[in-house]
């Protein structure tokens, strides 16, 4: 199917897994992906923000995304990885159960979210793509982002 | 649009450059050394900046340019004299370029009326060149041929006819002028040459000394009148102007003053060009005091001679982003946590029959080191670029507030933190203010002193035991104790019968709300007093101090870390978390004994140190983490120094040891932290926040301390 789909009206995505869920986010958005590293918890910082890691020298937050899509916390596992994704020159971290493969979309495939979702899921959403075994949310990232920032000093 | 952009980001990034080299030159005029070549370079850096001012239509800045041009090309062919007077409007010129400069990079909009005067300025020193060759009534269409205006028409030269007018009108006069001191001039502080000077600054003058009456130096007896000066000076004022330079050495000194006919025999023209003839030309008058001053500080002499070499022979330089360096700086950052991570896993692996092993990690060590200081040598620069701003900030408050100041700059070449060298611009703008106007004194009153009637001010960089310290002296009156003592009783900042030592006084004038200036002037005394100086200086991890001696001056030092990216901070644990307090605001350690914290209410506590309370503060409590020691454990309290509350008493879990850390930023990728004010990476790649416990004591939440007091 992507074969066929014109080239500039494709977009591809990472497929990862949180809370039993699967995300995507657009490629561009994602810098690396690495396992799971020791995280510095951060006071006062809401429960999906795990805490602060050293990406090479930089501080980065990373976030529960299965907390920031209330469906609990991530379990502790081997797999568990954090993805580095990118929102303009913010670098933060995303600790996922495990990613799953790169797709790539014809625009036209992506799907509006539905009216029906409500609460976090809805703001967090940008659209839904088909896979072969069931569907994958697109991660909104700024407005992910953006919500758990605390107010500039 | 974007490549016209970075031509014009280009041109400005020049502009600053020339304009530096610009100040540089007039700093060495200043310093009594004539050169033409000095004057070339001056000449070619105000053309080059015209030139490429002239591609970005900037009109403003190419006519005032311009003439400021025509009056160094007078200058450079002889035509002008370098007086004292036309020294001090090339200087504000260069000073108003510069501001000009920045109008336009900022894109904003200057005071036309300002730039008019300063041309005028110009203009009355062309006027004044022709005036003092043969023709002492000058027509407007003589004076072009002054600068090169004829060369390029488009830039007509627009004489303004008032000055002009007045010229013709009175017309250069000459005096003869008999000035013999009595010894109780000298006794009452007077210093001939500063009269002269003064003179000088009227007009033309020529001196000559009569040394008849001076003895042989082995001769035993002392004369009383040894010394005495024939003047002769051609001048535009009037006598009463020249009887006034005299008015405080009145009956202390024998003076006559002779006019003259309009005639000027010294000086014969020819095509435009003055010839002098070989009499002693004060030429620096005014240069004469200000060396005195600058050779009294024994660095000045040879750091000016290593400027000089250093313009010679330019160094090539290369323009970097600072993103780029930052990258550069945060990889490097990460290497040497990389090193030490290799250097413990090899250690752990017992290679040591190794010895090729040992030998690599060791090289690969230093290796590392080397980078890390050469980066860290990137970002330092000197503060010169600094310093050199604030020879102008001098001259515009002396200026403000009609007082003669000069700056004499120390250790210019010293490297700073390019971060502290930009933050640090504010404060020293208003410290050096302030010297200026609360510093010293009038010229009057100083004269009365017997000081020079220009005061100076020092402004020295040195490097001293991994902290960079600046200083900014004056040679004013120093603090007035007793109406700074009386300024703080009458605003309340400390009880009346104080009993306060004489530091303690001078450290009144940092509180905020404090503020001597008994008439709000325009430059200082804005109700922001020197609190907001240290603030800001602390807020670079720095401190600041003064010392005043009354008569003499005083002298504020200001030390700073040689980095901001650097911290010493002591590390410490709070539950699992490993935590740094800036070593800056650290005190002590403490273990109380049972019976030295107290309770006070449900959630307060306070120990007791010496005979002082200073609440105690969880910081478990405050940063939201469990403690990870048992309720019994003996309490373990680090004692802090804070803006808002004084002393405080942090309580926790274990201190470890003291350390020097990269800082790095929390804001970029996540937002501020109540409490942390940034981040680092500890050896084992783990992260620490940096706390800040000015932010922590301000937000105190209280906590249920009741459970941890020692029994």
């Amino acid at each position: 199917m992507q074969d066929a789909a014109d080239q500039n009206g494709e977009v591809e995505f990472v497929i990862f897994t949180s809370g039993g869920q699967s995300f995507s986010l657009d490629i561009r958005h994602v810098r690396e992906i690495r396992g799971q590293s020791a995280v510095t918890p951060l006071p006062h910082a809401p429960e999906e923000v795990l805490g602060v890691t050293n990406l090479r020298g930089a501080v980065i937050p990373v976030f529960d995304l299965a907390r920031c899509f209330a469906l609990g916390a991530t379990v502790d596992a081997e797999r568990n990885v954090i993805v580095i994704a990118m929102n303009g020159t913010q670098t933060i971290g995303l600790l996922v159960q495990s990613v799953s493969e790169i797709v790539s979309f014809p625009r036209a495939n992506i799907q509006d979210a539905p009216d029906m979702l409500g609460g976090s899921a809805q703001s967090h959403i940008s659209g839904l793509v088909p896979l072969q075994e069931g569907m994958s949310r697109v991660i909104d990232l700024p407005s992910l982002i953006q919500r758990r920032m605390p107010v500039p000093a | 649009m974007a490549a016209n952009d970075a031509f014009r980001d280009l041109f400005f990034e020049e502009a600053e450059d020339l304009l530096a080299t610009l100040s540089d030159d007039l700093v060495r005029l200043s310093a009594g050394e004539f050169d033409n070549e000095i004057v070339h370079s001056i000449f070619r850096a105000v053309h080059s900046i015209k030139g490429s001012a002239g591609a970005f239509s900037l009109e403003e800045l190419v006519d005032f340019a311009h003439r400021y041009e025509t009056v160094l090309d007078g200058v450079r062919s002889d035509r002008l004299e370098l007086t004292p007077d036309l020294f001090r409007v090339v200087q504000r010129s260069a000073d108003h370029l510069a501001v000009l400069v920045e109008a336009a990079r900022t894109e904003q909009e200057t005071d036309r009326a300002v730039t008019e005067t300063a041309l005028a300025a110009l203009d009355a020193c062309l006027c004044a060149a022709s005036a003092t060759g043969a023709d002492p009534m000058p027509t407007a269409s003589e004076t072009p041929e002054a600068g090169p205006a004829q060369e390029e028409p488009q830039f007509g030269f627009v004489p303004l006819s008032l000055d002009l007018d007045s010229l013709a009108q009175t017309g250069p006069q000459s005096f003869d002028i008999c000035f013999r001191p009595h010894p109780s001039l000298y006794e009452n502080g007077h210093e001939p040459a500063l009269l002269l000077a003064q003179l000088a600054e009227l007009g033309h003058l020529e001196t000559e000394i009569d040394l008849s009456a001076l003895p042989h130096w082995s001769a035993p007896e002392i004369v009383e009148q040894a010394l005495s000066w024939k003047l002769r000076l051609a001048t535009d004022a009037t006598q009463d102007a020249i009887e006034e330079v005299f008015d405080f050495v009145d009956g202390l000194c024998d003076l006559t003053i002779q006019a003259e006919g309009n005639d000027m025999p010294e000086t014969v023209v020819q095509n435009g060009a003055p010839i002098e003839t070989a009499t002693t030309k004060l030429a620096e008058p005014d240069a004469a005091p200000t060396a005195t001053c600058i050779e009294a500080e024994t660095a000045e002499p040879a750091s000016a001679a290593k400027s000089v070499a250093a313009a010679d022979t330019p160094r090539p330089t290369l323009r970097v982003d600072l993103d780029r360096i930052e990258r550069l700086f945060n990889a490097v950052g990460e290497l040497i946590i990389n090193q030490s991570m290799i250097a413990q896993r090899v250690d752990d692996l017992q290679l040591h029959h190794d010895a090729d092993m040992a030998v690599h990690v060791e090289s690969y060590r230093l290796l590392a080191r080397d980078i890390q200081e050469a980066v860290m040598a990137i970002r330092a620069q000197p503060v010169k670029p600094l310093f050199q701003r604030m020879s102008r900030i001098v001259r515009e408050a002396a200026d403000g507030t009609g007082k003669q100041a000069q700056l004499v700059m120390v250790g210019e070449g010293t490297e700073v933190d390019k971060t502290v060298i930009e933050r640090l611009a504010d404060p020293l703008t208003h410290m050096i203010r302030n010297s200026v106007d609360h510093g010293l004194e009038g010229p009057e009153q100083r004269c009365a002193n017997g000081k020079d009637p220009v005061g100076t001010i020092w402004l020295s960089a040195a490097h001293r035991s991994g902290s960079v310290v600046i200083t900014i002296r004056d040679d004013g009156g120093g603090l007035d104790r007793e109406k700074v003592l009386g300024v703080a009783v009458k605003k309340g900042l400390v009880p009346a019968g104080a009993d306060l030592s004489e530091s303690e006084i001078d450290n009144l004038i940092f509180l905020p709300g404090f503020s001597t200036a008994s008439a709000t002037s325009l430059l200082s005394g804005r109700g922001v007093g020197l609190d907001v100086v240290r603030t800001a200086v602390q807020s670079l991890g720095g401190r600041v101090n003064i010392v005043s001696r009354p008569g003499k001056g005083t002298e504020f030092t200001i030390a700073l870390p040689l980095t901001l990216a650097v911290l010493d901070g002591m590390l410490i644990s709070v539950g699992n978390i490993s935590m740094l307090v800036p070593i800056s605001a650290v005190l002590e350690t403490i273990r109380p004994l049972a019976g030295e914290v107290q309770a006070v209410g449900p959630d307060e506590c306070l120990l007791s140190i010496r005979g002082r309370f200073v609440p105690v503060i969880d910081l478990a409590a405050n940063l939201g983490v469990p403690r990870a020691v048992e309720a019994d454990a003996p309490m373990l309290l680090l004692l802090v120094e804070t803006e808002a509350r004084g002393t405080c008493a942090l309580l926790v879990d274990r201190v470890h040891d003291q350390r020097q850390v990269v800082i790095k930023g929390l804001e970029s990728n996540y937002g501020h932290v109540p409490g942390v004010s940034a981040a680092t990476v500890l050896g084992d790649g783990q992260i620490a926040l940096i706390l800040d416990p000015d932010a922590i004591v301000a937000q105190n939440h209280g906590a249920g301390l009741r459970a941890v007091i020692p029994s």
